[in-house]
């Protein structure tokens, strides 16, 4: 009765805070510009379904992807196992599935057993890469402090996870021995054999004491892990999903259009619509492109959210490769770290974060005095060649390319700043419309 | 060689077949302007009734919008559109891919609406269709040829299997690259570097991938950018290999083969 009481107590308070936190990514994800969907729904559902899903992407490099299915699979079938104690721990049953299911539930939990021992064995293999084998892009600047940390916590957990299980299930198994009534018999791939092995011959209080600490271990590190997500690159296992279905369905190779711009030149050109408004010449400057999350669109937000830093996006980088400052995974890193700085701040609603101070804090009076070029340097941004070999790499379908661009729209179009070397290619275009001011006539090479 | 203009195939009252679409560097850089020479001789040989817009063609304005200037981009672009729809134009070619992807994948949200195909695909439609005939002269008899994708020909467009196909028509060796297709590595020019200094770092983007070039061992480099062609030419020439090592767009490679 009290352990009913007190599981229940525990699951709404790790619940609710989860549910709060949660909240505050989607709040801060909504930060961000509406972007307009194009493209079928069909061919988002297909992307969720071969990439977050079916991890398609994983399997570019097969080793980690191998090793990342055992821990995705076994996490998805634990579940089930979940879904077992929540009814155990509210009503003070005790594995209230087995005789429900019969047969079948020697079936379930074996599968969540072998899928359990493959994790643990990934688990292993992933601490040894990550810590002992010098594997480049887990080392790079970015990594350093909090994300390395952040990485080797959730390896860790999953370790104690799955202790938890065995121990549970182990001892459980040399209990139904002891104490049949209350421990129903069951068969278990492999805690049947392990359990005895490990826990044979001890007092029977101790493993009732051992069985709880399994039980209680696992679904408080259930709950550990779920408010711990929202702060973590972890939370990609479920961002992976929205993620995959908001990725921009068209050509890598197409930027996406401005038309508050294209619609300006039209109008210079006097190829505008006649009948449209003329433009207020007293009106503010838009800004254009992005220097802050606010100017960005929310898929990039959402992306930045679904970033687990693996940094398959940098390796593949030739900015990155050949010793630039450019690191795909950096930008998307600092644009979730700059997102959840303002969307700590705008909550705060701390009068000196407002643009007027008069008016409340809001998204449209929001200056803290920062932007995003207090993470990200200019130099990271002109490194950029476009490649897409970073868009093409991410096993998630992020998109750093767009939040370059955006960065780079930005430079030149609002605070007509960037590279020096370009002047002369702009002017070109601007004054020849060609991309090298040269005299010679375009049918030149025709009269050789 | 005698090329006509769409202004003179207008003032005829008629319509060539294809426009080439030239692009800049095809028209004013001196090396791309021999890629250009061998194309227009194999649309030549096809018997493809081609037309050039000469000085009505504008830079698509490709290296200004991903340098960030749209404003630029626009102004070349809707520029380009208007030209282009005035003569009605509908099917398309160049050899240029980054002209390609501006025109194919950027121009219809700004009102143009063309058939653009890559040189490359035109290439392997006309070898397959028997239009052009390899000699099989053995010009390329033991030659080991490596090609490097492209990024807005590959990963932006993804054609990875046209390029190759016409290579394989040759009779040397192909001999892939070990980044090639969708992992590909950009030979360093795009999104505007051609224009500028590259940022500090430890190595020239070129170098890095002529470096990987050059391991396999290769008679031949091909490519299918005027880009990626200076890029990997200097490359070859900084390691002093230009003696050995050529490096050929895919249309020049065909008409060698065609003799």
């Amino acid at each position: 009765m009290l352990q009913s009481i007190v599981f229940s107590l525990v699951s709404i308070l790790a619940l609710g805070y989860a549910f709060f936190q949660f909240r505050k990514v989607y709040q801060n994800i909504m930060l961000g510009e509406a972007e307009e969907l194009a493209g079928p729904a069909a061919d988002r559902w297909r992307n969720m379904t071969l990439v977050a899903l079916g991890q398609k992407k994983m399997f570019k490099r097969l080793i980690p992807a191998v090793l990342h299915f055992a821990l995705y699979v076994a996490f998805v079938f634990t579940q089930i196992e979940l879904i077992e104690i929540f009814i155990d721990g509210v009503f003070g049953v005790h594995r209230w599935f087995v005789d429900k299911l019969g047969p079948l539930y020697n079936v379930i939990i074996s599968t969540i057993e072998v899928l359990s021992v493959l994790a643990f064995v990934a688990t292993l293999i992933f601490l040894i890469r990550r810590n002992a084998l010098r594997i480049p892009r887990f080392r790079k600047p970015e990594m350093k402090g909090w994300p390395e940390l952040d990485a080797n916590l959730i390896l860790i957990f999953e370790i104690i996870l799955l202790i938890c299980i065995f121990t549970m299930n182990g001892t459980d198994a040399v209990l139904q021995t002891m104490d049949p009534e209350h421990y129903p018999a069951t068969n278990f791939a492999v805690t049947s054999w392990l359990g005895p092995a490990i826990f044979g011959g001890m007092e029977e209080g101790t493993l009732k004491i051992l069985e709880r600490i399994g039980w209680w271990g696992h679904i408080l590190m259930v709950f550990l892990f779920l408010n711990y997500l929202p702060k973590s690159k972890h939370l990609h296992i479920l961002l992976a999903f929205p993620n995959t279905y908001f990725a921009r369905l068209k050509p890598k190779g197409e930027m996406l259009n401005m038309p508050e711009v294209m619609n300006e030149v039209k109008s210079m050109m006097g190829l505008g619509d006649p009948d449209a408004p003329e433009p207020d010449m007293n009106a503010e400057l838009p800004e254009f492109g992005a220097n802050d999350i606010l100017g960005m669109s929310r898929i990039d937000l959402l992306g930045a959210y679904s970033c687990t830093e693996c940094g398959r996006c940098t390796s593949v980088c030739p900015a990155n490769i050949t010793g630039k400052k450019l690191s795909p995974r950096k930008i998307v890193m600092d644009v979730r770290d700059r997102t959840e700085e303002v969307g700590e701040k705008i909550r705060s609603g701390n009068a000196e974060f407002a643009k007027d101070d008069s008016q409340p804090l809001s998204v449209d009076n929001f200056d803290d005095g920062k932007t995003l070029w207090d993470y990200i340097s200019r130099e990271e941004i002109h490194a950029c060649t476009t490649c897409n070999a970073c868009v093409e790499a991410c096993p998630v379908l992020i998109n750093p390319l767009e939040m370059i661009t955006k960065l780079r729209r930005h430079e030149i179009l609002t605070e007509a700043a960037g590279p020096q070397d370009w002047l002369p290619l702009f002017n070109s275009i601007e004054n020849q419309q060609r991309a090298w001011s040269v005299g010679t006539d375009r049918t030149a090479w025709a009269q050789e | 060689m005698t090329v006509k203009t769409m202004a003179e195939f207008a003032a005829e009252n008629k319509e060539p077949e294809i426009l080439f679409w030239v692009g800049c560097a095809g028209s004013f850089d001196d090396r791309a302007q021999k890629i250009t020479r061998a194309f227009a001789e194999i649309l030549t040989a096809a018997n493809i009734e081609f037309a050039v817009l000469g000085n009505e063609e504008a830079c698509t304005g490709d290296p200004a919008r991903r340098a960030g200037n749209e404003f630029l981009f626009q102004m070349v672009a809707l520029q380009n559109i208007e030209t282009l729809n005035m003569y009605k134009v509908k099917k398309m070619v160049t050899a240029c891919p980054h002209c390609f992807n501006t025109i194919k994948n950027e121009y219809p949200a700004l009102g143009g609406h063309y058939d653009i195909v890559h040189h490359t695909q035109l290439l392997q439609e006309l070898i397959n269709e028997g239009r052009i005939k390899m000699t099989g002269g053995g010009a390329f008899k033991g030659k080991r040829i490596t090609y490097h994708d492209s990024c807005y020909l590959g990963r932006a467009n993804g054609v990875y299997e046209a390029p190759r196909d016409v290579l394989k028509s040759l009779d040397g060796q192909l001999v892939e690259l070990k980044r090639s297709k969708t992992n590909g590595l950009c030979c360093g020019a795009g999104g505007a570097q051609m224009w500028k200094e590259d940022e500090p770092g430890e190595k020239r983007i070129n170098m890095e991938r002529i470096d990987e070039a050059l391991g396999v061992q290769p008679d031949i480099i091909a490519v299918n950018c005027p880009f990626c062609m200076t890029m990997m030419s200097d490359g070859v020439t900084a390691k002093e290999k230009q003696e050995s090592v050529m490096v050929y767009d895919l249309s020049e490679l065909i008409v060698q083969g065609m003799k």
